[in-house]
């Protein structure tokens, strides 16, 4: 294969791959490195390189539409990515030493719970929770808009969430992905953020998470930019269009069909590590 | 900070949206301009990247990836888009330290300040 047929099949499932992500609501970031390793034969260390800066792009892009919307805390967020950046550089130096066989299981195992989670009912959780002292020395606690009204939320269990931050991090480090969904649990269910701060929250941290690895991939040299290429121009501009197109009727079918392909390409990521393909 | 004092907190979130539509933007138009010069000058050479070699030395650091792109090398130029990429948030956390400097929040002053160390230590410490 020529490298110009190469750029434009990996810009065609990096588009496609970005515009399912944004549909689902799932992210694109999950399916990218599978791709890249099991379809392009792409060595795992640059296929998470080129990851991580396609989730950069995607959560800036999002993040400066969310930031209007006044859901999300920067208090919450900022004191958090102290957590996921430090987890972020642990994890970035772990996938230089952590044989790339041992990267492709642990990132099929993710993939397998991000699909038994995209499955899982969105929790209705209406946390009310007592004022908590660490939480309000921090002034995490906060407010949003809602229809009927400012609604006020306190947040408990700080140092639960920061732990499991931190863990987020570290994936997010070693795979390359955004590691949205264990960010989400953090703080919904850790922490008893309402769904909709934590949500926004989450994607405003998942760049800065991501720049925090980005940089030192960069620095070993697991960046390249004939990859990270298609890949950023690619998952960019499927995720721009797939927020553009939201239509409500057929996103049940889409969610169903993207978990059952996260669900094959688990295992086939889980199996191939195992026997040592990758 | 006299200057910040009038900042309001819809002001500062204005900015950041911009900052960061802004920095996506441009670095998606410079990877993009590398990739025609790139793609044009080596299209047809076979792609490899089932090997693993890691990148050549001025593909690694700041000063390499920006002397690559002013010698108009392609992939230097989509290396320095992914650099402003990489960037964004980093400018994004620098940015939310005048934020928090100017609702004098001195706590989060500290926090944000430990943030952007790692991150600057990520881009240019780690090598």
């Amino acid at each position: 294969m020529s490298i110009f047929e190469f750029t434009i099949l990996v810009w065609l499932g990096s588009f496609v791959a970005g515009l399912l992500g944004a549909l689902t609501g799932l992210g694109g970031g999950v399916v990218l490195v599978p791709l890249l390793t099991l379809f392009f034969k792409v060595d795992i260390r640059y296929a998470v390189g080129a990851s991580l800066v396609s989730v950069i792009a995607t959560s800036s892009g999002a993040a400066a539409a969310y930031v209007k919307e006044g859901f999300s805390n920067i208090r919450i967020g900022m004191f958090l990515e102290i957590a996921t950046t430090l987890g972020a550089l642990l994890g970035a130096f772990l996938a230089a030493i952590v044989p790339t066989s041992a990267i492709a299981t642990i990132f099929g195992l993710v993939l397998l719970y991000s699909a038994y989670l995209s499955r899982k009912p969105r929790p209705k959780s209406e946390w009310h929770q007592p004022p908590d002292p660490l939480a309000t020395r921090l002034r995490m606690n906060g407010s949003f808009p809602t229809p009927e009204g400012i609604r006020h939320y306190n947040v408990s269990r700080v140092p639960a969430g920061f732990s499991l931050m931190f863990g987020a991090g570290t994936l997010s480090g070693l795979l390359g992905i955004g590691s949205g969904a264990v960010k989400v649990l953090a703080m919904d269910q850790a922490m008893r953020i309402p769904f909709k701060v934590s949500t926004t929250t989450s994607n405003f941290m998942i760049g800065v998470t991501a720049a925090a690895s980005a940089g030192v991939y960069l620095n070993r040299g697991y960046i390249d930019p004939g990859l990270a290429m298609p890949v950023m121009l690619g998952v960019l501009t499927g995720s721009l269009l797939g927020t553009h197109i939201l239509i409500k009727a057929e996103t049940k079918w889409l969610r169903l069909v993207f978990s059952l392909v996260i669900v094959v390409l688990g295992i086939q990521m889980i199996y191939k590590g195992l026997l040592g393909g990758i | 900070m006299a200057l910040l004092a009038n900042w309001t907190d819809q002001k500062v979130e204005d900015i950041v949206a911009v900052l960061l539509r802004s920095g996506v933007l441009l670095s998606a138009a410079v990877v993009f301009c590398g990739a025609v010069i790139y793609l044009a000058r080596h299209g047809h050479t076979p792609a490899d990247y089932h090997i693993f070699r890691g990148e050549p030395t001025d593909l690694r650091s700041i000063s390499g990836i920006i002397r690559d792109a002013v010698g108009l090398q392609g992939r230097g130029i989509i290396q320095l888009g992914l650099l402003l990429l990489i960037a964004t948030p980093v400018a994004r956390v620098a940015f939310a330290v005048f934020g928090f400097a100017a609702e004098r929040d001195r706590m989060y002053v500290i926090f944000t300040l430990i943030v952007l160390t790692v991150l600057l230590y990520s881009l240019v410490g780690s090598s």
